[in-house]
């Protein structure tokens, strides 16, 4: 080993602290570019390659109930590949040792076999027999919730008929990656799942013998999806089509396109501010090594080191803090990797998880990496390999101070000389006291952004749950039915009260803008399920008009008084003109409410509910459940309360891992920062701050000097780093507002001192430890140590 | 003596820090032969340093020409002047220069890695009287035994000169003058021609010419007709 290398080794060990406290830094962006970029090629792999060998349609369509000959017109469609008929139905589940309700869809399985699209993987045991009517092929992770296995027995109540099913193999399906039950927030296998039954039977327990009510068609390359879309409505309109859709509307792909997207959205927006502040943090350290080494660069070309190994040695030495940071990134990025396929084999239900953290992402993230300290350095580095030799060994003219307006200032204030000392130093070098606000302000900003969802989150729990939505259950009608079921509800135990709702998918047209959507209908005086504003007020929903949410409005391109254009999808395929009566402001969905008895009358039917609010008497709920088992035509059953709790539940465990991490980043942030920048003016002040302590300050106060200074930046950045951190937290909510829900921003102050908090102890703890070494120097030696 | 190693003709120096223009060195003609002791005498700020920088290829002149034997040094660009210091100039300095991260053998194998000649480090070492203190650091070592340090890695590449600015100026009499012994070792057993820049009038005695500077410029060279050993020299 060369002499040189070897001076850069030891010089690397004597600066390990410093080094460490960057590498750090630099690691927390591997690490998410690793996670965040791994996470997104895995998830978008496995999904694509998923889809690919188990055939995932592109379009989907219910109907009421359309013949089976419409198959061969359908498969006639310009553009289409395939197409696979179908029927779906719902039922409440009995499963035994289950005391809750557990609600299923069944779907039919082609009696040659397996179907042509959405082809399931049969992960144990065998298809049902076709020709039988009591076998029946389940989800593998419903098995696994409700501990059944192959050979094992439950009811199924198909359309009022209670029939005992036997299970014979389970399976999983590119359909149902993302596997969420009727009216639930979020997966639960325990509750809801996918029975898989042989056609014939199916068709025989929902009368659709001859016909189907579900198809799903496979497009062929360069096919336009729109116009398929247009040719499935206009066959299957007239059999009450629901209107065909793509797989941006499909709920499963939906979910894991968001995620997906997100990942990607992570994967470039944290990592280049890790690696900005690791290449501010290099640039800031290496340009001190620099100025300290003067007379060792001098001393190296004055024997003949050409600028190019000089420059070169001091890039290596930036270098190796990126191994550093790359190694412990790499290490960091693995585990985060892993325990996000964790968490996702527990939402998402894929057969296999391609996860590819291949070679590439590695190295792009090393890459990364290395050209960020690389450009921290490479000004250092040039400086150094520039420095004339015999320049280089004089010791360096000290910096020029000027009086200024600022001086007066501090004057007139009658500062002490110490307090001049830190202002002066702020604003000799006003970029690096820039730079270091900055890092500190982004630390801050790092907590104060993530901390915005708890508050915002429960504000919208608050006005879905607690203000709208005030039923203890819903139950769901399998389909429409007279207002007299409400009474048979009523009769039913626990249940306190009961009120109807209707549900009626519909497309909403203004000239060219067109939404489908569902709209809400109810009577006037509802108290449980209510039309509510973001204020907390109630709307009125008049007679004679619809009432739409502000982003629906928004997208139709309308306002209070102009007319809409509403198509009824799934009966007569009726369109209406509505007027707009209201615009009200809503956190979650596009929803479009109507007055009951006024769409009743529109679509000339008798008085009619698609779902039943009830609220309960908490002691008798386990026997509502036992008997909502045997009871007809009911899809499923939401208990809100659940839904309420366990949402609730999961959101605050998530966003304390998510919090508990981005703490602990902006502590290394911030000790990366202060660390540094109290090293660094130790470095440069030993001198004066030892003739300070000869000329009879006390240590306290020569300390106060060096504290002060990162503390005084460490507070001013404080508000910046509030400001800094609203604005990415507006930033992420606005990115996050979809058709679905907006985000609100709920300022809490709790939020802002909760960071400031930590940034403040974080940089006065990094100080503190390098205040130790001031209390460690040897006056006489600092001074005897030419500069 | 004919056997010329350096010849400046008109040499200047200007420094301009702000308005001001400072003359370092203001016309300086003068030759240097091979093998020969000589010693820079005058206050601070005469111009020996600056001189020294040039004709050691760290710095250049602001006008007039300096040759190395038949090379010009005058226009070298600063890739040859590289070239230049690492084949043929050894510097000791008044301060030492040591890389305090580096032992004394590494600080010595500093330059023997990058020279096309040079004797191993223990070699060089010895030859100044540190064989047993090879492995220390800089921070372990006297004043005296760091400057040795200094001219061991001055010599290890076997330089056809040694440019010394101010050797035994951080150094005490005894340990000044064992550095000088050093050097005098050198100067007599290789032939090196050696240029001591010095402040102190004592050490010009051991000189074979002692050039006197004043204001930029060479005020008077004298040869002395008997030297003294650096024993003899008391300060």
């Amino acid at each position: 080993m060369q002499a040189l290398d070897r001076k850069l080794l030891r010089d690397f060990a004597r600066l390990w602290r410093q080094a460490l406290a960057i590498a750090m830094v630099l690691a927390c962006g591997v690490a998410i570019l690793l996670m965040a970029l791994g996470t997104y090629k895995s998830l978008s792999d496995t999904r694509e390659t998923y889809y690919e060998r188990n055939r995932f349609a592109d379009v989907f369509s219910a109907v009421k109930r359309a013949p089976n000959y419409l198959a061969a017109e359908l498969a006639a469609i310009d553009g289409v590949w395939a197409v696979e008929t179908r029927t779906s139905g719902s039922a409440i589940l009995d499963v035994p040792g289950s005391n809750v309700s557990i609600s299923g869809q069944i779907l039919s399985l082609p009696v040659e076999g397996l179907p042509r699209l959405n082809v399931p993987i049969v992960t144990t045991g065998r298809t049902p027999d076709p020709a039988s009517t009591d076998e029946v092929m389940v989800n593998a992770n419903f098995a696994i919730a409700n501990d059944l296995v192959i050979g094992d027995h439950f009811f199924a109540n198909l359309n009022g008929q209670k029939r005992q099913l036997t299970i014979t193999g389970t399976a999983q399906s590119p359909e149902f990656i993302y596997t969420i039950g009727p009216g639930a927030l979020m997966p639960d296998n325990a509750t809801f799942g996918i029975l898989w039954m042989p056609k014939p039977a199916v068709d025989a327990a929902f009368d659709m013998t001859g016909a189907f009510n579900d198809v799903t068609l496979k497009l062929s390359s360069g096919a336009l999806e729109a116009n398929v879309i247009d040719a499935v409505d206009q066959l299957l309109d007239p059999y009450g089509s629901l209107g065909a859709y793509g797989r941006d509307l499909q709920v499963s792909d939906a979910f894991i396109d968001s995620e997906i997207k997100q990942q990607r959205n992570m994967a470039s927006v944290l990592p280049p501010i890790f690696f900005g502040i690791s290449a501010f943090l290099v640039s800031m350290v290496m340009g001190r090594i620099i100025a300290l080494e003067r007379s060792q660069i001098g001393l190296l070309k004055a024997v003949g080191y050409s600028n190019l190994e000089i420059c070169l040695h001091y890039l290596m030495l930036a270098a190796l803090i990126a191994v550093v940071g790359i190694g412990i990134g790499w290490g960091a990025g693995t585990w985060l990797a892993r325990s996000m396929s964790t968490q996702y084999a527990q939402y998402f239900d894929f057969p296999f998880l391609i996860f590819s953290t291949s070679a590439w992402v590695y190295a792009v993230s090393a890459m990364a990496a290395l050209l960020a300290t690389m450009a921290g350095a490479i000004q250092a580095a040039i400086k150094a390999a520039r420095l004339a030799p015999a320049i280089a060994m004089l010791p360096p003219a000290p910096p020029q101070f000027k009086r200024a307006l600022i001086d007066r200032a501090m004057a007139a204030m009658r500062l002490s000389q110490p307090t001049i000392m830190i202002l002066r130093a702020l604003i000799r070098w006003p970029l690096r006291s820039g730079l270091t606000l900055l890092g500190i302000a982004l630390a801050v900003s790092t907590i104060v952004s993530p901390s915005f969802f708890q508050p915002s989150l429960n504000k919208i729990i608050d006005s879905a749950f607690y203000e709208s939505n005030r039923q203890d259950a819903m139950l769901v009608l399998s389909h429409d039915m007279t207002q007299i079921v409400l009474e048979t509800a009523a009769d039913l135990p626990a249940v306190l009260q009961t009120e109807g709702q209707q549900f009626h998918a519909v497309i909403l047209r203004n000239g060219n803008h067109e939404k489908r959507t569902q709209i809400q209908a109810s009577h006037p005086a509802t108290d449980l399920s209510r039309v509510m504003d973001n204020d907390g007020h109630q709307v009125a929903v008049p007679p004679g008009g619809v009432v739409l949410t502000d982003r629906l409005a928004a997208h139709l391109n309308v306002g209070i008084g102009d007319t809409v254009d509403a198509r009824f999808l799934g009966g007569r395929q009726e369109t209406h003109p509505l007027i707009v009566t209201n615009t009200i402001a809503q956190y979650f969905g596009i929803g479009a409410y109507m007055d009951l008895d006024y769409v009743n009358g529109l679509l000339r039917q008798s008085p009619r509910i698609s779902t039943i609010n009830v609220s309960l008497d908490d002691t008798q709920v386990l026997d509502l459940h036992d008997r909502l088992k045997d009871v007809p035509n009911l899809a499923g059953i939401v208990m809100m309360s659940d839904t309420r709790q366990s949402f609730a539940e999961t959101i605050a465990e998530n966003i304390g891992i998510i919090n508990t991490i981005y703490i602990i980043i902006a502590v290394l942030i911030t000790v990366g920062v202060t660390y540094n920048g109290a090293r660094i003016q130790l470095s440069e002040r030993s001198r004066e701050l030892a003739s300070l302590r000869i000329l009879g300050f006390t240590r306290g106060e020569v300390s106060y000097i060096l504290i002060g200074e990162t503390m005084l930046l460490a507070v001013l950045a404080q508000p910046l780093g509030w400001w800094i951190g609203t604005l990415i937290a507006a930033g992420m909510f606005n990115s996050f507002s979809s058709d679905l829900y907006n985000l609100p921003l709920v300022f809490e102050p709790a939020v802002y001192a909760k960071a400031s908090f930590v940034v403040l102890l974080a940089s006065f703890a990094s100080v503190m430890i390098v205040r130790r070494s001031l209390d460690k120097q040897n006056l006489v030696s600092v001074m005897k140590v030419r500069e | 003596m004919s056997d010329t190693v350096f010849r400046t003709e008109d040499v200047t120096k200007v420094y301009q820090t702000g308005d001001v223009k400072v003359f370092a060195l203001a016309g300086v003609d003068l030759e240097l032969y091979a093998g020969e002791m000589a010693v820079l005498l005058g206050p601070s700020g005469s111009g020996k340093s600056t001189l020294l920088n040039i004709l050691g290829g760290l710095d250049h002149a602001t006008s007039g020409r300096v040759w190395f034997r038949e090379t010009d040094l005058t226009d070298m660009s600063d890739r040859d002047l590289t070239r230049y210091r690492r084949d043929y100039v050894g510097f000791v300095f008044q301060f030492y220069n040591l890389v305090p991260s580096l032992s004394a053998r590494e600080n010595v194998q500093l330059v023997t890695d990058v020279s096309p000649n040079p004797m191993p480090a223990e070699d060089a070492l010895a030859q100044v009287g540190l064989a047993d203190r090879m492995d220390h650091f800089p921070s372990e070592m006297s004043g005296g035994e760091q400057q040795r340090v200094a001219i061991a890695r001055a010599i290890a590449k076997r330089p056809e000169i040694l440019l010394c600015d101010e050797p035994t100026g951080a150094l005490d009499s005894t340990t000044g003058v064992q550095v000088l012994e050093v050097l005098q070792d050198i100067n007599e057993r290789f032939g090196t021609t050696t240029v001591i820049i010095t402040h102190n009038a004592e050490i010009q005695r051991m000189a074979h010419r002692v050039i006197q500077f004043q204001d930029g410029k060479i005020s008077s060279v004298a040869i002395n007709d008997t030297r003294l050993a650096p024993a003899e020299i008391v300060w």
